[in-house]
């Protein structure tokens, strides 16, 4: 699966960020107030179907982007069109329902789940909380059905379902999860850092599933990173982010290949360097 | 330049069950063996929940109570698990210490970090507070503080992440430890920082001659740091060997398995969008570990005789001990 493999259907823009930016305040009673342009007038597009990666430095403004898309922040000025809809100007109520269209993995799944549920709750967490206005949420049959679907899809065994959260390795919690933003099947998925810090077997396992899950569903991808490696595997596009503004986009072979921009050019150089020993020592291996 | 050398430090058969009160008993590790020659660096590779931490603490005797530990340590011919806890204390952060996995919570947030340095030296050497005081700017500036004063009298949530590594660096370095114990020094530091982390305990090593026991999942710290490497899974060690011979042929399936998804992780031009190579499967439960080998059931190569009994270890080439049945005579 290549950027230009979608044959002859036509891409179709899923997500479309328009001069976003977002200042944070820091400092104020005591401290001088000092105010921080953590995003800077951002422009990006989501393609449908295809995979968006946001690298840049840890600071650069890559979750800040993230938690707008999502809008878990508001951002002070500019558009977040989501398939003909502004969700920067959505309010409370219609955020509600808007929210299972687009769903966040986190880095540490461990503590992004409440510690107290089992399986079966944080799974059907989301299917109660939009199950107001749907139909095949109400009755909590059909919910541990979504639930065991879910599970399996990630390659969880549903038998597991009413077992705590506590009792999953870091990686089973990684799908878990992966299961619940899924559980209302989402359009898009933000996943912030959702593959660091796992063991590189597990990082692998995680990345194929999600490989997998996007040809299966057809799901769009927003991929925050700061792994090139990683990046250069799972996304179509590559966006760069420095000092909370985009200083390169374009198509990831020629991100990774030909870079451009200064900060981009020093991401793909420390990848390349943290793994020079490696790729010396390994040469040998077919 | 290790034959000439007197293994100074060894891992006798050590095992390590925890039986918490709420649930089975765990046994951690099992029969690990492993020597240490002065001045090297030695890689434990392995992946969360495989026992590896279990084994730093094994060696500082930082394990809760209800762990059992069996086997011994031999450090200048003295077995460190049966000291008392009084004649162990003077060895802890003198002779061997650690740099902890989390420098954030290792680190006092209400005290000083020049005086969490101090304190170690204080601990093993009674010194007047001027002199200590130089000594920790030494230190500051050792691990690659350009301005000590201002580092001197900061607290840890006035520094970055890869500042907060080095302060414990600095700590577990105060006392010229003989073997220095690193739990994932660089798991949670982006790549520029994990390369300056890994040159200053080269840098470390060098200078000092101190041992150090590098801990990690990631190869890739590993391939630049250590002589020899240690791959460990499911509480025991499966595999020993040069730095340069696991990763360029690596015997056991496991360890073959890792490296061809370290290598495909490796960035490279061609680089197209698609699955990497991966080990299906999960770690055995380590409260119900199987009889036989414990990666058969995520072996590619398993055989009839690897589910009922356990691989103890082959020679198939000097200096190269593996634990798999497929090296058996």
């Amino acid at each position: 699966m290549s950027t230009n493999s979608n044959g002859g259907a036509a891409i179709q823009s899923l997500l479309r960020v328009k001069r976003l930016s977002k200042k944070y305040a820091r400092g104020g009673l005591w401290q001088k107030r000092v105010v921080i342009n953590a995003v800077d007038n951002v422009d990006f597009e989501i393609m449908t179907g295809q995979t968006l990666a946001l690298v840049g430095e840890s600071g650069s403004g890559k979750s800040t982007v993230a938690r707008c898309v999502t809008r878990l922040e508001t951002p002070d000025s500019g558009e977040i069109v989501f398939q003909g809809t502004d969700i920067a100007k959505l309010d409370a109520r219609e955020l509600i329902s808007f929210r299972s269209r687009i769903q966040m993995v986190f880095q540490d799944a461990a503590t992004a789940i409440n510690p107290h549920f089992s399986a079966l709750q944080a799974l059907e967490e989301p299917l109660l909380i939009q199950g107001k206005t749907g139909e095949e949420h109400e009755n909590r049959e059909s919910r541990r059905d979504i639930a065991a679907t879910r599970m399996t899809e990630v390659g969880i065994s549903p038998d597991g379902m009413q077992r705590s959260i506590l009792h999953f390795s870091g990686g089973q919690c990684q799908r878990l999860a992966l299961a619940r933003a899924l559980a209302l099947r989402p359009e898009l998925l933000v996943l912030d850092e959702a593959l660091t810090g796992l063991d590189l077997s597990t990082q692998a396992q995680i990345a194929n599933l999600l490989l997998d899950l996007q040809e299966a569903h057809g799901l769009t991808y927003l991929l925050i990173s700061h792994d090139m490696a990683l990046v250069a595997r799972m996304a179509d596009s590559i966006a760069v982010m420095s000092g909370g503004c985009i200083v390169e986009v374009g198509p990831t072979p020629q991100i990774i290949s030909d870079p451009t921009h200064a900060a981009t050019k020093h991401l793909v150089a420390a990848a390349k360097s943290s793994a020079s020993n490696l790729s010396a020592m390994t040469s040998a291996l077919a | 330049m290790q034959s000439s050398k007197q293994i100074f430090f060894e891992i006798r058969n050590l095992a390590v069950t925890y039986s918490p009160e709420s649930d089975r008993p765990i046994r951690a590790l099992d029969g690990i063996k492993l020597g240490i020659y002065p001045g090297e660096v030695i890689g434990i590779l392995g992946e969360s929940g495989c026992g590896k931490s279990t084994l730093a603490n094994a060696l500082l005797r930082l394990l809760p109570q209800h762990a059992k530990l069996e086997g011994a340590i031999f450090f200048r011919d003295r077995d460190l698990l049966r000291l008392t806890d009084k004649s162990f204390r003077e060895i802890r952060g003198r002779e061997i210490s650690l740099i902890p996995q989390d420098p954030a919570s290792a680190l006092n947030p209400v005290i000083k970090v020049g005086s969490q340095i101090r304190e170690v030296l204080r601990a093993h050497f009674p010194t007047k507070g001027e002199q200590s005081r130089d000594r920790v700017m030494d230190l500051l500036r050792e691990v690659g503080f350009v301005k000590p004063d201002n580092i001197y009298s900061a607290y840890p949530h006035q520094l970055s992440g890869g500042q907060r590594q080095r302060i414990v660096i600095a700590q577990a370095a105060a006392c010229r430890p003989t073997l220095l114990i690193a739990d994932e020094p660089t798991s949670k530091l982006d790549p520029a920082l994990k390369a300056e982390i890994v040159a200053l305990l080269s840098q470390i090593r060098k200078q000092h001659g101190t041992a150090i026991l590098v801990i990690s999942h990631d190869p890739t710290v590993l391939a630049g740091l250590a002589d020899r490497i240690a791959v460990m899974y499911a509480g025991r060690i499966v595999e020993v060997g040069t730095s340069a011979a696991i990763f360029s042929r690596p015997l056991h399936p496991y360890t073959e398995a890792l490296m061809r998804i370290a290598t495909s992780s490796v960035i490279t031009g061609a680089m197209v969008k698609g699955r990497v190579p991966s080990i299906e499967g999960e770690s055995p439960n380590p409260s119900c570990l199987p009889v036989g080998c414990r990666f058969e059931s995520r072996c590619s190569e398993r055989m009839d005789i690897c589910s009922r009994q356990y691989p103890l270890e082959f020679m198939p080439e000097p200096s190269r001990p593996v634990n798999c049945f497929k090296y058996e005579e």
